[in-house]
């Protein structure tokens, strides 16, 4: 199904600064319309914004501040995947035929108030995302074996990768050593297994197909969208050594685009933590359960991109509402072979998995050229 | 504060019950979120059982279950050899803005 399009990108540095979150998401924005040729601001019908902050009236805002008059423009929130629910509203206008371009913008500062759910009463006084973390990692530990050293693949994996990510936060490699002695925020979770809250925007221009090639020779298709909410309080999660609403998502996301795991070229994973990539990609069926911690030790010692080759949120940063798009502008530079020294030679599908608070929901698209 | 944290608050562990469905609602909400019939207040059994574990500094938590419906993370007194499933007791809960829930093992011969 090649309805709609991702014609064009743009992405901030992942950092931590003092930009209002209004000029972070016209900065991603410029580049679009910089890059993107034939494009001119009355071109777009839809304006959705993704973020966690608490500002009123932010897609009017930044649409009068980018000089465009959006027939539709709004925001969407749903913590940290909230960027991906963007982008699956957009699709629906242009495929329901209210609008031919939509622009999608995510953006978020360090201390937003999408980092800790208050509302969930049955983490206790637990509620930072590390004490979930922590019971993932128990409960897979105990099932699998799974160890410290596995998730420190995880880290040193990605942080390698966003080395040849100029956008991202960290701009140096850790050792498997520096890893494991890192701080412990728990008995099983530490520092650098963390991805790092920051400041940063990402944008995305969506098509309908009858004009995708107006903007650009190499659109990337969305051909499969699964998403799924089990529930918003993380206790609800049932088995800890797995991510429901992850696996629903998936699988619907691969009936969709006619597509299996082994179609898929290149994926961006939501590695939160180390633990979610490994547990996500037996979720995802890249692997059985219990061998995503030997596919991660794979990756790594043989350079393989496949996974997270941006550098992951563990890499690159997670400024919440802009990570989903930035996953997504990842996988269309993939797609159209335009991601350089970090190119997946070949990449013809790719996956992208964006999910919040504990995997209590989660999105799963799959993107073609 | 509303009336599951006052209760909280005096060391009672009240959860949300439908009376139609006959089942505790958890998150405590004043609707039965299979019938959306108004609930009661029931006090829920001080007995769990242990679900999963990890530790902050010397600090052991936990998710427990209670009635084999409602789960919690809080904190574990007197641990020692932890196990999964095993029974703890509630020793104490709180509210402080933050709900508290404090368990301790329930010692078996």
């Amino acid at each position: 199904m090649r309805q709609v399009a991702v014609a064009s990108g743009g992405l901030t540095r992942f950092t931590k600064n003092d930009l209002s979150l209004e000029t972070l998401m016209v900065s991603s924005v410029k580049q679009i319309f910089e890059k993107t040729e034939n494009l001119e601001q009355k071109d777009i019908d839809v304006v959705l914004i993704s973020t966690n902050a608490n500002d009123k009236y932010l897609a009017n805002i930044v649409s009068e501040l980018c000089g465009i008059s959006p027939k539709i423009a709004h925001s969407i929130e749903s913590l940290c995947n909230s960027g991906t629910n963007c982008i699956v509203s957009a699709y629906s206008y242009i495929l329901s035929g209210l609008a031919k371009t939509a622009l999608v913008i995510g953006a978020e500062k360090t201390n937003s108030p999408g980092l800790v759910l208050e509302w969930d009463k049955s983490r206790g006084q637990y509620k930072h995302p590390i004490y979930w973390s922590s019971m993932f990692t128990s409960a897979h530990m105990r099932k699998f074996g799974t160890t410290s050293e596995d998730l420190a693949y995880v880290s040193a994996k990605n942080h390698r990768n966003a080395l040849d990510n100029p956008y991202a936060y960290f701009d140096r490699e850790y050792s498997l050593q520096e890893i494991t002695e890192s701080k412990n925020l728990t008995e099983n979770v530490r520092l650098l297994d963390c991805s790092m809250s920051c400041d940063g925007s990402a944008a995305v221009l969506l098509t309908s197909s009858d004009i995708a090639t107006k903007f650009t020779d190499r659109p990337v298709w969305i051909t499969g969208i699964g998403q799924k909410s089990t529930s918003a309080g993380f206790t609800k999660n049932d088995d800890l050594t797995s991510m429901k609403s992850t696996a629903y998502s998936a699988s619907d996301a691969y009936q969709m685009s006619g597509r299996k795991p082994t179609d898929v070229d290149v994926a961006e994973l939501h590695d939160a933590f180390s633990i979610c990539e490994i547990i996500e990609l037996e979720d995802l069926g890249f692997v059985s359960k219990g061998q995503g911690s030997s596919y991660v030790h794979q990756l790594y010692d043989s350079h393989d991109r496949r996974i997270n080759p941006r550098g992951g949120l563990i890499g690159a940063g997670h400024p919440l509402g802009a990570t989903g798009i930035a996953q997504t502008v990842e996988i269309c530079q993939q797609l159209q072979g335009n991601a350089k020294k970090r190119q997946v030679d070949g990449a013809k599908v790719g996956l992208v998995h964006n999910m919040s608070a504990a995997a209590t929901s989660s999105t799963v698209m799959i993107l073609e050229s | 504060m509303t009336k599951f944290e006052q209760e909280l608050k005096n060391n009672n562990f009240l959860c949300s019950h439908c009376t139609t469905c006959d089942k505790l609602v958890w998150p405590p909400s004043d609707f039965c979120n299979n019938c959306f019939s108004d609930v009661v207040w029931k006090p829920v059994s001080r007995f769990a059982r242990l679900i999963e574990f990890s530790r902050k500094d010397n600090e052991y938590f936990c998710i427990a279950e209670f009635e084999e419906n409602i789960r919690v993370m809080g904190s574990i007194q007197n641990s020692s050899n932890l196990k999964i499933n095993q029974p703890l007791f509630l020793v104490k809960c709180d509210y402080d803005g933050i709900e508290r829930f404090v368990f301790e093992p329930v010692l078996t011969s």
